[in-house]
């Protein structure tokens, strides 16, 4: 009854927002920062020149696991050109990361290669790269410790000095944990007829943004104010831990982001070259450029957080789910980074995706001497997803029912709030199974078993992700200032940034739908933090719902102020106008936007026509049990991916992936397909080429050439089908869509290959050589004549 | 320096120019840091992601793979040469926009080069590639936010009816 109560409600809030006619909303909109980029003349980190600029290099460790006896930098110091060094000894500086467990420079040991010990400006790069070479460092080697279980043994030693394991959680090398649960496991797991337990290997993965990573600090001796063009997703945040790492007042460092040349999480934090740049400016009082070559990108930015997972799940014999039991271990590397708090991501798919009665989960970083790991777009979802939808596919071989059937009996609903307390008040889980279902023909290909050299096969995953930003820091709000000026200009000011993904062009769209005023006459301000409002920054998809909700309240505001000075002037009664063509109109009176302005401005009493609004979304803190309603939507989406393998080389070709996910609604379509198809490229990637590899810690692939991306000859066939449940708390009803596309890629295509080949796959990516290794095995272990053919 | 600097004569984006340059200098290192021509993007300065293509006679090149006494006597394009004030972008940049082929825009303007390379060549011969030929001859640039589809849409949009224009190419 409760039910279908809060359909109605739904329902009725449904038809309200679809009442509205909406004229630019929906509609296919280029990118309006998009002319600066296809010309050339977008000024990347990486274009910028300061009079008298220094560039800036760092020295890292030779050894993954050393200790640092002394660092000589005379002879470096005596080369024409190099105008600064700075060791540990030279600074004063704050640890850096939210567990404050990373030294900016290090000075007493170093534990993984990204170790940084010491940094040069000089006049050019090559000087730079040449003071490198004469700095001299004295190692006494340590053995590292590469795995994380080894890690956690009692004898070994403590990898990261400043780890707060044994207070926090009962082992030195245990830098951050998480346990979460719901529900009475015991008797849950009585009433499963099928129970399956397996282990699952995620591998170390990179953002590999086409810019490498990159920043000019520029110090002021004059005024002591440090300007940093930071190609950061999260200035706010970015600007209060530089001041922390620096000893500085925050309000004195200003952060200006260039044109960023891709993000997906790699920039969510602050990383020690950076603070290490600002001291290079300091030091000298000349602005300083430090730019990542590729390989240091490979070798010195995040990575995904790479795990083991031990995931038991049961269902009844109906095929209803009966619980999860999840243990985790991530190999954290040697300082902590986001990559640790994946988690908090992580719980929400065990606890919420599909229906689950009872859940227990617990997940443990562990300091190694590996590199550490970020924040990386779907933020520990395509691991916790792969795990789970890989298990489900097994539990539905063993009972005996359809893949399609037993996610479709589980599927989330509207209304449901579930174990964790995610309150899921429309859901487009059911919707998109079922299109993704009907569109692929999922259950003939499923059915249809191939022989022969190539074999296809299909396979079935689907995702939940926040959608309505999420609760995790103080606030997860923007501010938004609005200026409209008295020729008919308006100049939105957001808190939020513009890092590739087209945020600047959904406001501007929803600046231009609610104001009646061409998207030619709107500008977006959003690049500098002495002037923008204060925002979170670009995660968890939460720019066009924060922002956009944001920008909406703002104008709400600004029209309560036109409303009013056009009734006076078209002498009539004030009230919700029509905005439409650069004129705001009565019943039978109109007139120009911008004359209402100058009348503002020059009339009497004058007047400003501005705006300002911070927009908070409802969602709510999680307790320290972690159970609360975290965002103010959620995602739904499912892919069925269908592949061809050849089994004489292993090669898995993904020929289509259907995909279908819930985005509330579609506000710029042509934009949200290119981050469909975009993030599907990543999750691809994930499950069948990419990986960084490591022998004792160093790694051996850092190059394109050797860590394999893919290009344009790889991609399938992409069918996207939105669906739109026009949630009442996303602008337009919209939901965060950026990372929902890569969530369930890997899950599907391992799923198709299972599919096609009979074989399990329990670890990504699937290369050649690991598809080719299961293959083998499993036809060594089949007699000859019964064979499956 | 001890290293002896040779003389070279070129013509960039219809300039003709001379210099003097260490044989070491790499294209994309004349072209950036002595011209200022900040358009040609280092992505990995290894010839592996396309982001640094400029045209030389005619064909696509990584810039970064490529000595700056190499184009001796030769024309070089690159994305600032695309465009003029009276046409501010060229027909593929179009095409681009139109096909929402651009995220971060890094690697855009190598794919732009080379699409533009393609359509010249494909006038010449009179021949339409396919989807597949296409995407074969874009192999050598990587994009990590669009997944290709929409740059391949638009690749293949242009070059069903590339446009050949001499007077864009400065001569």
């Amino acid at each position: 009854m409760r039910l279908r109560i809060i359909w109605l409600i739904q329902s009725f809030k449904t038809a309200l927002i679809m009442d509205k006619k909406l004229k630019l909303i929906g509609k296919s909109t280029p990118k309006l920062d998009g002319s600066e980029r296809v010309s050339g003349r977008a000024v990347y980190g990486h274009d910028i020149e300061l009079p008298n600029m220094l560039h800036g290099m760092i020295l890292r460790s030779r050894y993954p696991s050393a200790r640092i006896k002394s660092i000589d930098c005379s002879e470096a110091l005596e080369l024409d050109g190099v105008e600064c060094i700075i060791t540990a000894n030279d600074v004063d500086v704050n640890r850096i990361s939210y567990k404050r467990d990373h030294p900016v420079l290090k000075g007493e040991t170093v534990n993984c290669q990204r170790d940084e010990l010491a940094a040069v400006a000089a006049t050019s790069r090559e000087t730079a790269r040449k003071a490198l070479r004469l700095i001299k460092v004295d190692y006494e080697v340590m053995e590292g410790i590469f795995d994380p279980f080894e890690a956690l043994k009692e004898d070994a030693r403590q990898i990261n000095l400043y780890g707060k394991g044994a207070e926090s959680f009962g082992n030195k090398n245990i830098a951050e944990s998480f346990t979460y649960s719901h529900g009475n496991l015991e008797e849950q797991k009585k009433n499963s007829r099928v129970i399956v337990s397996r282990r699952y290997r995620l591998p170390r993965v990179t953002h590999c943004c086409l810019a490498t990573s990159n920043i000019t600090a520029d110090y002021s001796v004059l005024d002591g104010r440090l300007t940093l063009y930071a190609s950061t997703q999260v200035p706010f945040l970015y600007q209060r831990d530089m001041a922390h790492a620096l000893k500085m007042d925050p309000s004195r460092i200003r952060i200006i982001q260039p044109t960023i040349g891709g993000g997906f999480g790699s920039k969510l934090d602050m990383y020690p070259f950076e603070p290490i740049c600002a001291l290079l400016s300091m030091k000298t009082g000349k602005p300083v450029q430090l730019l990542y070559d590729r390989e240091e990108e490979f070798i010195a930015s995040p990575t995904r957080q790479t795990m083991v997972i031990d995931l038991t799940t049961g269902a009844d014999a109906e095929g209803k789910f009966t619980f999860r039991e999840v243990r985790i271990i991530m190999d954290n590397g040697a300082y902590t980074s986001w990559g640790a708090t994946t988690p908090f991501v992580m719980m929400q798919t065990y606890s919420s995706l599909y229906q689950v009665p009872a859940c227990h989960f617990r997940a443990d970083a562990i300091y190694t001497n590996n590199p550490f790991a970020g924040s990386f777009r779907g933020y520990g979802n395509p691991q916790a997803t792969f795990s789970v939808e890989r298990n489900i596919d097994l539990m539905a071989e063993e009972l005996g029912i359809g893949k399609d059937e037993i996610r479709l009996i589980n599927a989330n609903y509207p209304g449901e709030i579930t174990g964790q307390g995610l309150h899921f008040k429309t859901c487009g889980a059911k919707p998109a199974l079922m299109k993704v279902l009907e569109t692929s023909d999922y259950e003939r290909k499923n059915r249809e078993k191939q022989n022969g050299r190539y074999r296809r096969g299909v396979g079935l995953a689907s995702m939940l992700h926040v959608g309505g930003g999420a609760k995790i820091y103080r606030s997860d709000g923007c501010g938004t200032r609005l200026k409209l000026d008295h020729y008919g200009y308006l100049t939105i000011v957001t808190g939020s940034s513009e890092i590739g993904q087209g945020s600047e062009t959904v406001l501007a769209m929803i600046a231009s739908e609610e104001l009646g005023i061409p998207l030619q006459q709107i500008r977006v301000i959003n690049t500098d933090t002495d002037i923008k409002p204060w925002d979170v920054g670009v995660h968890a998809s939460r720019t066009s719902f924060v922002a956009g909700n944001s920008l909406l309240g703002a104008i709400r505001l600004l029209k309560d102020k036109l409303n009013l000075k056009a009734a006076r002037l078209m002498e009539c009664e004030t009230g919700d106008f029509l905005y439409e063509a650069g004129s705001i109109r009565a019943d039978q009176k109109e007139i120009k936007i911008d004359k209402v302005v100058r009348e503002m401005h020059f009339g009497s009493p004058n007047e400003l026509c501005v705006a300002e609004y911070f927009y908070e979304p409802p969602s709510s803190f999680q307790d320290k049990q972690y159970m609360g309603d975290v965002s103010g939507n959620y995602a739904f989406a499912s892919q069925v991916a269908e592949v061809e393998v050849d089994t004489y080389t292993g090669k898995v070709k993904v020929l289509n992936v259907y995909v279908s996910q819930d985005v509330g609604r579609v506000l710029n379509p042509v934009g949200l397909q290119g981050q469909i198809e975009g993030g599907l490229a990543i999750g691809i990637g994930y499950a069948l080429t990419e990986e960084m590899i490591y022998e004792k810690g160093v790694l051996q692939n850092p190059s394109f050439h050797e860590y394999k991306l893919l290009t344009p000859v790889d991609m399938p066939d992409i069918h996207f089908y939105p669906i739109e449940t026009l949630d009442e708390a996303g602008p337009y009803g919209s939901k965060g869509a950026g990372e929902a596309p890569l969530i369930p890629s890997a899950a599907a295509i391992a799923n198709a290959v299972s599919d096609a080949l009979g074989v399990e796959f329990q670890s990504l990516p699937l290369t050649p050589e690991n598809v080719l290794r299961a293959w083998s095995e499993k036809r060594q272990h089949e007699p000859a004549n019964s064979r499956k053919v | 320096m001890d290293k002896k600097q040779v003389p070279i004569s070129f013509t960039i984006n219809g300039k003709k120019m001379t210099r003097q340059v260490n044989p070491s200098l790499l294209l994309i290192h004349l072209i950036r840091d002595e011209l200022k021509l900040k358009g040609t993007k280092p992505g990995c300065m290894e010839g592996e992601c396309g982001a640094c293509t400029v045209i030389v006679d005619g064909r696509a090149v990584n810039s970064c793979l490529y000595l700056a006494v190499n184009i001796d006597g030769k024309q070089v394009n690159t994305i600032e040469g695309l465009s003029t004030v009276e046409r501010p972008l060229h027909p593929v940049q179009h095409k681009i926009l139109e096909h929402g082929a651009v995220q971060c825009g890094f690697c855009t303007p190598g794919f732009v080069l080379s699409i533009k390379a393609i359509g010249d060549e494909c006038v010449e011969q009179g021949i339409v590639p396919s989807r597949k030929e296409i995407a074969k001859e874009l192999e050598g640039h990587l994009c990590r936010c669009t997944g290709y589809v929409k740059i391949l849409d638009a690749a293949e949009d242009y070059l069903a009816h590339p446009i050949l224009q001499n007077s864009s190419d400065h001569g």
